[in-house]
């Protein structure tokens, strides 16, 4: 891969908002270059998606997440892909994967309370023909998400000035 | 009643001779102060990597808080033997040529005790590291200054050492990637180097310590030069590359009669390095790649974001290859290096610390660590440019 453009991938991985102009200043590179750089790291699929990471309970909305483990049972001619496309149409469900182990899929569903969840989980995802059982883990705080820890304790302070 | 007692004149000459450090004056000018933003840090801004702290922690708790070999631990030296000779090819066997210290900081003292007779002179290059010349005098021998240029990027030339060469030339300490200048020198420096140090039967003693903050091409030990291995002390720790400042280990690499008699030193004041930085040492050297890369690459964009900052609101600024230290010019505002930080300092809080701390090669330039947020970066930028605008 390109210096550049790990770099820029980097940058853009950490803040999603950082402008062409920040990020050339940060490369050695000019604004039309990083934005050219990007609308093709875009096209060609490398940039998937740009988002936010919201700790919502700070503005009262109080979300419950669950993972859910699927244990499934392929059926002819059919994939996971199949069951996975299946699964990840419901808004409900934030995330979808194939997992090596015990289990064949995890999920993490978000929805309003818990019974939400499980009627979701109950109605919806145990009742797919594929599905042979499921299990519900309700997520009781999330520390750190996608990389970022939501809680960070105090910084470390430094001498101001130091040889 | 016995006679009263002043203590100072305990104090022995040789201690009284090391002048002031003049970052301790800054460090002074600088406490009490609010909202101020630091560009005056020589250390990084990142924690240890945490693998490296839950090695150490868990270190502790198994109970290893004894001693080490005086050597320091024989798989550490191990370690770096393997890391020397798959980055570069050196061969250093771990028994007899690689001593564990308390930092380079003690590197360069033993180094220099080791092998400075009394008053035999020692070439200093400047810009330099505030701690070599005092070193120097610390040890007995006479410090000798070099001073490298703006024009040559702050590379030491040939033609600059040859005629600091006398017949009591002993050694000369050298600092690639340099501290405060950041400058980095290319293989053609090196040899012509090299050539001077064979030709007048030299010590070279190569604090390497910023080795893995080399941004562009690739670092190039003093000691893999053709014949310099056994003319070379090669110094270097984990202070700068695995950030971890306050562990304080370091090493030395050398032909086995300079780390005998290093030891001999290190024996009696240290002892040996701290058991728990030599561990997370370990650790960093072989599990420590990525996270240091990664800060690597995070250093090089701030590098090149200070730069094209300080040439935007016109304090010319070359580009600096290696360390975290950019040199801003700032002579041309008329200002002396530290008429300018002083004032910089009281009238927008920024600290940088003036060039000519660092010798008197240094006057005219500011030495600006950008091992500090981006954030503070912007800010520092920002207020330095009113700063100018207002003069
Ligand atoms: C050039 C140079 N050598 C040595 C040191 C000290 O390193 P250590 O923390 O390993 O004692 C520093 C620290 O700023 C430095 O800049």
């Amino acid at each position: 891969m390109d210096e550049k453009i790990r770099h820029i991938l980097e940058i853009l991985e950490n803040d999603a908002r950082a402008s062409p102009d920040e990020i050339a200043a940060l490369t050695d590179m000019t604004a039309q270059e990083v934005s050219q750089a990007i609308a093709k790291l875009e096209e060609t699929g490398v940039i998937r998606h740009y988002k936010t990471i919201i700790d919502w309970d700070l503005v009262g909305e109080n979300y419950v997440y669950a993972v859910i483990e699927l244990k499934v049972t392929l059926e002819r001619n059919q994939g996971y892909q199949v069951i996975a496309e299946r699964i990840y149409k419901f808004p409900e469900v934030r995330s979808v994967r194939l997992l090596s182990g015990d289990y064949d899929i995890s999920l993490t569903v978000r929805g309003k309370s818990m019974k939400d969840v499980a009627f979701f989980v109950a109605e919806k995802i145990a009742t797919l023909d594929q599905v042979q059982n499921t299990a519900t883990h309700f997520v009781l705080k999330t520390y750190k998400e996608d990389g970022v820890i939501l809680h960070e304790p105090e910084a470390i302070k430094r001498l101001p000035v130091s040889l | 009643m016995r006679p009263p007692c002043d203590p100072s004149k305990f104090v022995a000459e040789i201690v009284k001779n090391v002048p002031p450090s003049g970052i301790r004056r800054f460090f002074d000018l600088v406490s009490g102060l609010e909202d101020v933003i630091s560009l005056g840090v020589g250390e990084p801004d990142f924690i240890t990597p945490w693998h490296i702290r839950e090695m150490c922690i868990h270190s502790l708790e198994k109970g290893q808080t004894s001693y080490t070999s005086n050597y320091g631990l024989p798989e550490l030296r191990d370690e770096l033997s393997r890391t020397y000779y798959r980055r570069y090819g050196l061969d250093y066997d771990p028994a007899s040529e690689i001593l564990v210290t308390t930092g380079v900081s003690e590197a360069i003292d033993i180094a220099l005790r080791a092998v400075v007779n009394p008053g035999d002179e020692v070439i200093v290059v400047q810009p330099a590291y505030v701690a070599y010349v005092p070193a120097v005098v610390l040890a007995g021998g006479k410090p000798v200054i070099v001073s490298t240029h703006r024009d040559d990027e702050f590379r030491l030339t040939a033609e600059v050492l040859k005629p600091a060469i006398t017949s009591k030339t002993r050694a000369i300490v050298l600092n690639f990637p340099n501290n405060p200048t950041g400058a980095i020198m290319t293989r053609e420096d090196l040899e012509d180097i090299a050539d001077l140090v064979a030709e007048h039967d030299l010590l070279v003693i190569s604090d390497e310590v910023y080795e893995c903050l080399t941004y562009e091409g690739k670092h190039i030990p003093f000691s893999s030069l053709e014949g310099m291995k056994e003319r070379t002390v090669m110094l270097n720790g984990f202070s700068k590359a695995y950030a971890m400042t306050g562990m304080r280990l370091g090493f030395a690499m050398a032909a086995p009669e300079i780390i005998r008699s290093m030891m001999m030193i290190h024996q009696y004041s240290m002892l040996c390095a701290p058991i728990t930085a030599q561990i997370g040492a370990l650790e960093a050297l072989r599990n420590g790649n990525d996270e240091m890369e990664r800060m690597v690459r995070e250093y090089d964009r701030r590098r090149h974001f200070i730069v094209r900052g300080f040439n935007r609101i016109g304090l010319d600024c070359f580009t600096p290859k290696g360390a975290f230290y950019a040199f801003p010019y700032v002579g041309a505002t008329g200002l002396s290096s530290s008429e300018f930080s002083e004032r910089l300092l009281n009238e927008k809080r920024v600290v940088a610390i003036p060039g000519d701390v660092f010798g008197e090669a240094g006057e005219g330039f500011l030495r600006c660590a950008y091992a500090a947020s981006m954030d503070d970066l912007k800010k520092a930028i920002d207020r330095m440019d009113e700063f100018v605008g207002g003069l």
